[in-house]
């Protein structure tokens, strides 16, 4: 069905007057897409944020190609924002929407398979001309030759619309039509009751200096917001009550900020200088931008003239007495290996930053996937164990950069903070932590020797190990007495000599290896939410998952079964208890995206039929695909209700 | 926070270095007394026994860093050798300073975080032709182009040293090794040729054996502000033996070895019989004394802003070391990188440091109450 210019439900409104029926929706999907150009990444964040300060829970999922500018109209240049919303706590940003926000052909053709027949369909008709039809193979007007029937279609003249509110303001026609996109969030704002201030203050610091820009962009988002509430296309509009949240202050944040942030506060609560060192790559570039804003915290970034360079300077960094610190992507991993190999011999803190995306090699840059796992496990020469942290949505990228950080610090060891593409872009609403309710991270410096020479001399012995920790102590170049040299070939036990000696590699292989393994001890014991404490069936996940699992445990128990979902934080070493928690459960399922890469790890270590579930596609999981997977697994037990 | 300025590039405290890092140096003052800056060469050797073969060129350069370094006044604390991978690399196991024997090429990256991060040390890099100009050479032109306060000391045997015996980036074409039994085909580098073109702050060269000139030059590279190239010619008595014997032999020798003294004219050889002067294109040709007005012979200027001078000075010499320029090629002031990264935190902190709760509760905020 498609309306042009007559009320979507009808009977609401009156001849002679407007009377606009309101309907009361306890969760929306949205999906904003157009031309890489059209600017709905930003439309997007700018939703997102009216939606996050009227106190909605929401989760958000950004799509955007690789290249900067595809060209206009094509499908390979399709940018969509997904935003979900709600008045309950919410975990994933939606299987499929609602809504869809088309701002030309390509943006409806490249996304119309993910709208569920009869969801709505918001068209720019003036960009469906005859010749943006034809760029992605529309022989007719789908607005006008009824193959939308099955959806509920509003074409609306979003272009003109906009260049006619902008007639006086004197901008040329090109320069009007950019603010089209503001135009169109007016109209969502409208529809969905959004508060409209933020946006207007956005407006004005953003075009600080171009005050007739923010002037037409306010303008083109008031008209879009009037326009929504005069016109007869939209009868309705909606109201999704603000969710049930913990008291406290929140704010809306992506995973990048958060662990931009928590670095911060890792220096700020180790009272160490950070020090950056990173080559730019998507999906993690936004980390280093962050970072290098916080100056005033003592946080140095470099951007180095690789990734080698990158987390060679961390290193050095460190040895001077900084939390060093690296980001990157899967193929700055690959040229970060051997340096990587350097920290876990010269036992210093390291946190490197892993936001996986797409591969292998330069694969899909801005999406998402979990196939870095083995690869930071194991991804060195020789036995070259480090810890692997793992953060479960945006705004948990916090306190995994603080865990990672503790880490590495308390332990002296590189560690692997693995998030990826979805946490980094994504956002949802974090509630602000005191900072005084942030772990200590404080450390001692080594300022007098610890041993003693032959001949009764105090000594300096940079390999001499905390009994309980196994970490060795840390000497930074200024203090006097503690001159130690470090370095890659084996090192003797307690001096840190160079040794070949066969049994002294073997102890200190298995020192190494012990130092990671006993930090099993200093972490919490597996995360097991399985409400009734019966269910026969576990559901496995790392990172990212953690919100589409959650989600399809939850749609499974309102089926009426039983399921327990296990989430790791920890991935390397895992909870000491894990291996038995595991097997209580008849049936374990892992769903990852990858190819089985903790499946692998968990039937290697434990010798549990871990069943993998796995997907590629560069997308999350969808809550209602893994709900089946995993109900498929627990009718087979015979545990249906 | 200490916001004392900069005093000089040679380590000495008072410049700005972070709270708790000053702290542990307070600490170890206070438990091992006052830095000790009187030094002898024995202070600088560790109990390590030295490994390279008998006669290696590194031995007399070690005995020459290790002689020099205490001159400057720093303690031994204060310093930080880093190394890469190499015969030459091995360097830092020999000095009683910090040091870091890190991973082949990566060590001019490696100093550049701790250089940036602790402007209050003395840094310096040991590194190889191979290590330096082939696996590392990306390190090595950013380095020089940022002008980090560090000195770099890049040990030139023409060889791989470690794995006993392949010709690199500097040998001389058709050198025959292992690896290239009918002799080498690439061209080589010219290390210095490279640092200038990459903008180098201060280029010097000097041989292993020449005990003066050496220390004159690693002088002026330690008192440099910026990254400070050294090119040391390193004879390698096992696999590349007499490479530098042109330039070392006394009855040869002097004939192919320009000296550079800043201020003084370009004459060299038997007699002052040879000078540099100007070509027709703007660069540098040698000239019999005899044959050329005085005026015309090229006074050196090692301080020169642009850098084309001391490049044709570099060009002067060919493969076969005939026309070697021995000394300081170029020495300019411009602001070192890690003295800007520091003036740029502080500026951000004029308004005090900042402060954590207001940046966590930073951007739109808003309020669920109970
Ligand atoms: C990644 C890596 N590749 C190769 C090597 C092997 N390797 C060690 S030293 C060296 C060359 C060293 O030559 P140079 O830098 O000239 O040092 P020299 O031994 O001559 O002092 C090579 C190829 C290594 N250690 N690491
Ligand atoms: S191989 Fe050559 S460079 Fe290496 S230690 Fe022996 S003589 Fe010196
Ligand atoms: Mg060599």
């Amino acid at each position: 069905m498609t309306v042009t210019g007559s009320p979507l439900t009808p009977g609401s409104s009156a001849p002679g007057g407007l009377v606009k029926s309101v309907v009361e929706l306890d969760r929306v999907v949205i999906r904003l897409a157009g031309d890489s150009g059209d600017g709905m990444q930003l439309t997007g964040n700018r939703f997102t944020s009216e939606t996050a300060s009227f106190g909605n829970d929401l989760s958000t999922l950004p799509n955007f190609p690789a290249e900067i500018r595809a060209p206009t109209g094509t499908l390979p240049g399709v940018s969509s924002f997904q935003l979900h919303f709600a008045d309950h706590d919410i975990m994933t940003p939606g299987d499929a929407p609602d809504v869809l926000v088309a701002m030309n052909p390509a943006a409806l053709r490249a996304n119309l398979a993910d709208l569920p027949g009869g969801g709505l369909v918001i068209a720019d008709s003036d960009e469906f001309t005859p010749r943006n039809l034809a760029k992605v193979g529309y022989a007719t007007n789908p607005l006008e030759d009824g193959s939308l029937d099955g959806w509920q279609v509003v074409a609306v003249p979003l272009t003109s619309m906009t260049l006619e509110a902008l007639a006086d303001t004197g901008l040329g026609k090109k320069e009007a039509e950019r603010s089209k996109n503001m135009f169109t969030l007016g109209l969502l704002s409208w529809m969905y009751h959004r508060p409209t201030e933020g946006t207007v203050r956005f407006l004005e610091r953003q075009f600080r200096r171009k005050p007739e820009i923010a002037a037409a962009n306010i303008a083109a988002f008031r008209a879009g917001y009037n326009y929504g509430e005069t016109t007869e296309a939209f009868a309705v509009s909606y109201e999704i009550k603000p969710a049930p949240m913990a008291p406290g202050r929140y704010r809306n944040i992506s995973g990048n900020q958060a662990l931009a942030l928590g670095l911060v506060a890792a220096g700020q609560r180790s009272g160490l200088p950070v020090f950056l060192g990173a080559y730019p790559i998507t999906p993690a570039s936004d980390i280093l931008h962050e970072l290098s804003r916080h100056k005033a915290f003592g946080v140095r970034t470099f951007q180095a003239e690789d990734e080698i360079a990158g987390i060679g300077s961390a290193l050095g960094a460190s040895f001077g007495g900084a939390l060093g610190v690296t980001t990157t992507s899967g193929p700055g991993v690959s040229l970060k290996s051997e340096a990587l190999g350097l920290a876990v011999m010269i036992e210093l803190p390291l946190v490197v930053v892993d936001v996986q995306r797409g591969g292998p090699s330069t694969g899909l840059p801005t999406k998402t996937e979990q196939s870095d796992l083995l690869q930071a496990m194991f991804g060195r020469n020789g036995e070259a164990p480090l810890p692997v942290i793992a953060p479960r949505s945006p705004g948990d990228c916090f306190d995994a950069a603080l865990e990672a950080s503790r880490i590495a610090l308390k332990y002296r060891t590189p560690v692997m903070l693995l998030s990826d593409g979805y946490l980094a872009n994504g956002a949802e609403p974090w509630a602000v932590p005191a900072v005084e309710d942030l772990p200590d991270l404080s450390v001692e410096f080594a300022t007098e020797p610890n041993g003693a020479a032959k001949d009764g001399t105090p000594e300096f012995l940079p390999y001499l190990r905390d009994p309980e920790t196994l970490a060795r102590p840390w000497a930074i170049p200024g203090t006097a007495g503690m001159q130690h040299r470090v370095g890659g070939l084996e090192k003797a036990d307690q001096t840190g000599n160079i040794s070949y000696d066969p049994a002294n590699h073997d102890l200190m292989t298995r020192l190494r290896q012990a130092k990671v393994d006993g930090i099993a001890a200093d972490i919490p014991p597996t995360d097991v939410d399985d409400p009734d404490g019966d269910a026969r069936v576990a559901v496995i996940g790392w990172g990212s998952t953690y919100g589409p699992i959650g989600a399809a445990c939850r749609r499974i128990r309102r089926s009426g079964r039983k399921v327990a979902q296990i989430h790791l934080r920890h991935v390397n070493p895992m909870p000491a208890d894990l291996g038995e928690v595991l097997r209580r459960y008849d049936r374990v399922v892992c769903p990852e995206m990858n190819l089985g890469q903790l499946a692998l790890l968990l039937r290697a270590k434990y010798l549990v039929d871990v069943q993998s579930h796995t997907q590629v596609r560069g997308l999350p999981f969808r809550a209602a695909e893994l709900a089946a997977v995993v109900q498929d697994v627990i009718d087979s037990t015979g545990d249906t209700k | 926070m200490t916001t004392s300025p900069h005093v000089h590039d040679l380590g000495m405290p008072g410049t700005p270095i972070d709270a708790n890092i000053q702290q542990a140096i307070a600490d170890s003052v206070a438990a091992q007394g006052e830095k000790q800056t009187a030094l002898k060469a024995k202070d600088m050797k560790t109990d390590q026994e030295v490994r390279w073969c008998p006669g290696c060129g590194d031995y007399v350069i070690l005995n020459a860093v290790q002689s020099f370094l205490p001159s400057l006044g720093i303690a031994r604390e204060d310093m930080v050798i880093v190394s890469g991978i190499g015969c030459s690399s091995r360097f830092p196991y020999y000095m009683n300073t910090y040091g870091m024997h890190s991973i082949h090429g990566r060590a001019p990256a490696i100093a550049t975080g701790l250089a940036a991060s602790r402007p209050d040390l003395s840094v310096w890099v040991v590194t190889g032709d191979g290590d330096a100009l082939s696996i590392g050479g990306n390190h090595l032109i950013h380095a020089l182009r940022r002008n980090v306060d560090m000195t770099i000391l890049l040990f030139n045997n023409r060889i791989y040293g470690l794995t006993k015996g392949q010709y690199s980036p500097t040998s001389e074409v058709g050198k025959v090794t292992k690896s290239t039994p009918m002799g080498s085909l690439d061209h080589p580098f010219n290390p210095v040729s490279l640092a200038i073109g990459a903008d180098a702050t201060f280029v010097g060269r000097a041989m292993d054996s020449d005990r003066k000139g050496l220390t004159e030059v690693l002088r002026q590279a330690a008192e440099h502000e910026g990254t400070a190239l050294v090119e040391i010619y390193q004879n390698c008595n096992i696999f590349n033996d007499g490479a530098f014997d042109l330039l070392k032999d006394p009855s040869t020798g002097p004939m192919w070895t320009i000296p550079l003294v800043h201020g003084q004219p370009l004459v060299f050889g038997p007699d002052g019989a040879s000078c540099v002067v100007r070509d027709d294109f703007g660069g540098l040709r040698i000239a019999e004394t005899n044959q050329v007005d005085a005026s015309e012979i090229v006074v050196h200027d090692a301080t020169r802003e642009d850098p084309s001078y001391a490049f044709a000075l570099s060009r002067l010499s060919s493969q076969d070391l005939r026309y070697t320029p021995m000394g300081v090629f170029r020495s300019v002031r411009k602001p070192t990188y890690d003295r800007m990264m520091a003036d740029q935190l502080e500026e951000a902190r004029t308004e005090g440091p900042g402060d954590l709760g207001a940046l966590l509760a930073g951007g739109d905020t808003w309020t669920v109450s109970a």
